[in-house]
């Protein structure tokens, strides 16, 4: 092996001594739990997939909680006196050897019956038996082989969910109908043979009557139900002429065959309704494993660690803090809600709220904000506002959170209906006014045919196939949206508005410049050798960055938590950490992050972290500001603003200090003035501007793990994509247009039979079907093109 | 009475008969997850290479 990469988790094992059976690890962690696997012959593992694992965390009373029957309660599906089912969401699940692995687990644990992985939501359900093994003694197992399930306060309150799978019944039954419906049907279009036929004729048409009742008031039911609220509010949406078709078919070929008049229409019938599920079913497209809904829930632990008066420590459910109480939170965990510290050293990183990735020491006596995550061991809190009435959560009472986009909103199709149902109408009673007087026993006919064959199937199914098939492919470039009325609203955008820290920063990448004196080669030796030791992010970064030398073995090395580290080799001694920490106490009043380098009790220098700007940041404002107003919204101070004046058009307009309400007030301030907003943010800070806007993209580094309530995930990688993604939404609209004129076509032929009455069941049968292939196939086609274009 | 009674019944009933099937399975939720089943298929033969890679294993051991 020339590069040598864990055999466990593929990390770089380039600089790490441990050795097991011929193959090399990162860490212990990865060792161990190679070990777990060898011994329990699941070495397999590595077959199916190399280097599948994850580190497992240090989780020592992380799970505490689990403790309290009551959460546990919550939490567990199913409760029989042996058996357990839990559901449990893992993030790491990622390939087939987890899945394997997973399924597996009762080779580890024989108290687990029988695990389940859903690869596509990333859970896995297992059936254990609570007597021999506990839910936390579970939950630790899973953490120890790397596969740490994530339990947050949402968890807790969604409990067992519900699976809707109503659309897919309502297809099968369509389908199923449409198909026996046809062969039925099949005799009596190709009039094979006169007596034969008259003989058994009733019996085809009631058996095809009996086939569509289901369709007609099971499947059909939604549109029904649709264009009923449609009218209601006095919206004339696509559903209001669709529904009308439905009705008048059925009626129509019911007293066709109850007066003998004629085979009916219901092969056309329960094909329509199928096609329009269909699309309903294609443009369903969901991503199981991506949540657009999130909001503090699922960031926020279940349970916290309450100390009492005299000292006991209890776990206790997050909602039941009070003020007042005093919590102990243990390094990684959350602190959920707003509080004073009181004891210990807190270093917060408040990445989830901010995505500031850079974490800020507090003192005792310092006040905390909910949503920050502690880093540096155990601190004491004393509670100052309950959960909900935190500064974080606070942001979640706002209306914004309670209204649905989707409800404001008029789609292309709905505004295309309007005239279209009039003109139909219109079409209807003109025609049958005419037959009134010509051949008043030709009207009724004629009226019927012409709400049968101007039934906008396949304009209801031109948006359905476009939309669904581009969410198919922006998926696959790794733009995730939350369903198709997204991509109309991001057609018609005018403004976008940037977050800065996270969003248009990376939050791994970070340029670190050096000013001081110049380190000496082995100075330089030493201070890599140090920071080798050390686990705190800014020395794994200064650690990559610092040039080649060869390991040493320190006499001494000690860390001080949230202060910095110390070394000895030899006669050199060196400190890195903290201004403070290296004694110097002279300029510490930089806006920007920067760790301080003594060498021998002389300062040398400091070595400043800048964020780095995400690749292609200038072209992508540059190409943008021709069509888009553009504004970058920091809660940040202004540090980096010569930075970005310099970096971005000049148009750009940047504000900072902005508080969460303030950038909701922003956007809507905008929105009330007539423009379209586009919100790109990350954290939690801006969800209530994610929310406001018309479309919020949440920028993620990794789309399985955190993201705020949004319409579309965008991963971080593609963000240099972001105007060809919404160049690709304008194609969509152009496509569904050139398709409404495609059925427009289909339309006026229809009715020419229709309106001079001479439409018969089979010229129905053809037409429809083969209007509504024409148009899926057209749209395919077309979208397919457009999904080429961004590579 | 005629054979097309006959063989309508039976047609409707095989019919009936797959789509009663149809809506056991979605119930059962084999259309929630499309993608797991795939993988977890392959896994008996993988099972079945490990033991013989195993044995290769101890032998150069030896």
């Amino acid at each position: 092996m020339k590069h040598k990469s864990c055999f466990h988790c593929g990390l770089d094992a380039e600089s790490s001594p441990i050795l097991f059976d011929n193959k090399s690890f990162c860490c212990n962690g990865c060792k161990t739990v190679y070990e777990i696997f060898s011994v329990n012959d699941l070495s397999c593992y590595y077959d199916l997939q190399s280097a599948p694992g994850a580190t497992p965390k240090e989780i020592e009373g992380k799970y505490d909680f689990l403790n309290n029957a009551k959460i546990c309660n919550k939490l567990i599906e199913f409760d029989d006196d042996k058996t357990q089912i839990v559901s449990l969401y893992i993030p790491h699940i990622h390939c087939s050897s987890c899945i394997w692995i997973l399924e597996n687990l009762n080779k580890l644990q024989p108290s687990v019956s029988s695990s389940t992985v859903n690869f596509g939501k990333k859970s896995v359900r297992i059936t254990y038996n609570s007597k021999t093994i506990s839910l936390k003694s579970l939950v630790k197992l899973l953490s120890s082989i790397g596969y740490e399930p994530y339990i947050s306060l949402e968890s807790f309150e969604s409990g067992k969910t519900k699976i809707d799978r109503s659309l897919i019944y309502k297809l099968g039954i369509a389908g199923f109908a449409f198909g026996n419906v046809m062969f039925l049907s099949f005799p009596e279009y190709f009039q094979v043979d006169g007596f034969w036929l008259e003989l058994y004729k009733p019996v085809f048409r009631w058996l095809m009557f009996a086939f569509s009742l289901p369709v007609v008031f099971y499947s059909a039911q939604g549109y029904f139900v649709s264009a009923f609220k449609g009218l209601r509010s006095k919206l004339l949406n696509i559903d209001i002429p669709i529904a009308l078709g439905i009705v008048v078919l059925f009626i129509r070929s019911t007293a066709e065959i109850v007066f003998d008049l004629g085979t009916g229409f219901f092969d056309s019938l329960t094909g329509l309704i199928f096609f329009l599920l269909l699309g309903k079913f294609f443009q369903q497209k969901t991503y199981a494993f991506l949540s657009f809904e999130r909001d503090y829930k699922s960031y926020f632990p279940i349970g916290i660690t309450r100390i009492s008066p005299d000292g006991q420590e209890t776990s206790v459910q997050v909602y039941d803090i009070k003020k007042g109480d005093r919590l102990l939170i243990r390094n990684e965990e959350l602190i959920p809600v707003d509080g004073i510290l009181i004891k210990g050293n807190a270093r917060i990183d408040y990445s989830f709220v901010t995505g500031e990735s850079e974490a800020v020491s507090k003192q005792s006596g310092d006040k905390l904000f909910a949503g920050g995550k502690q880093l540096d061991g155990i601190i004491e809190v004393d509670v100052l506002k309950s959960v909900e009435q935190s500064y974080l959560t606070q942001l979640w009472s706002n209306d914004v959170f309670n209204t649905s986009k989707e409800d404001a909103f008029t789609s292309l199709t709905n505004q295309i209906s309007k005239h279209f149902t009039i003109t139909l109408l219109l079409i209807a009673f003109i025609a049958t006014s005419f037959w009134l007087f010509t051949d008043s026993s030709k009207a009724l006919n004629v009226f019927t045919a012409v709400l049968i064959i101007a039934c906008p199937c396949a304009i209801a199914l031109s948006a359905p196939f476009t939309f669904g098939n581009l969410l198919r492919i922006l998926g696959k470039k790794k733009f995730y949206l939350k369903n198709a009325n997204v991509i109309e609203q991001l057609a018609k955008i005018n403004t976008i508005i940037f977050d800065k820290t996270g969003t248009i920063t990376a939050n791994k990448e970070t340029t670190i410049s050096y000013d001081g004196l110049v380190l000496s080669n082995n100075e330089e030796a030493l201070l890599k050798n140090t920071l080798r030791g050390s686990n705190h992010p800014l020395s794994r970064a200064l650690y990559n960055v610092l040039n080649k030398h060869d390991i040493i073995t320190l006499d001494d090395y000690q860390e001080h938590l949230g202060k910095g580290i110390e070394a000895k080799y030899q006669s050199e001694h060196i400190k890195v950490g903290s201004a403070v920490f290296v004694g110097q106490t002279l300029d510490t009043t930089t806006l920007n992050t920067a760790v301080h380098v003594s060498a021998n009790k002389q300062y040398k220098g400091k070595f400043t972290f800048y964020n780095a700007y995400r690749k292609g940041l200038s072209n992508l404002f540059n190409t943008l500001k021709k069509e888009y107003d553009l504004v970058i919204l920091s809660g940040d101070n202004a540090g980096e603003k010569d930075n970005l004046t310099k970096l971005l058009p000049t148009k750009t307009k940047l504000l900072f200090n902005q508080k969460p309400e303030d950038k909701l007030e922003y956007i809507k301030y905008h929105q009330s003035e007539g423009a379209n907003v586009l919100m790109v943010g990350d954290g939690l800070n801006d969800a209530g501007a994610l929310a406001q806007s018309n479309v919020g993209i949440a920028i993620s580094e990794n789309v399985n793990v955190f993201s705020p309530a949004c319409d579309a995930i965008l991963d971080a990688l593609k963000f240099n994509q972001l105007y060809k993604y919404i160049k690709a939404c304008k194609g969509a609209i152009k496509i569904i247009k050139w398709s409404f004129i495609l059925s427009f076509l289909y339309n006026v032929v229809g009715l020419y039979f229709a309106v001079t009455g001479q439409l018969e069941p089979v010229i129905a049968a053809i037409l429809m079907p083969l209007s509504s292939i024409s148009i899926v196939v057209f749209t395919t086609i077309a979208t397919n093109y457009l999904g080429q274009k961004l590579e | 009475m005629s054979v097309i009674y006959v063989l309508l019944a039976i047609s409707i009933i095989v019919a009936v008969g797959f789509f009663i099937v149809f809506i056991i399975a979605v119930k059962k939720g084999q259309y929630d997850d499309s993608y797991t089943p795939s993988v977890r298929m392959l896994f008996d033969d993988e099972l079945v290479k490990e033991k013989s890679k195993k044995q290769t294993n101890t032998n150069q051991i030896d």
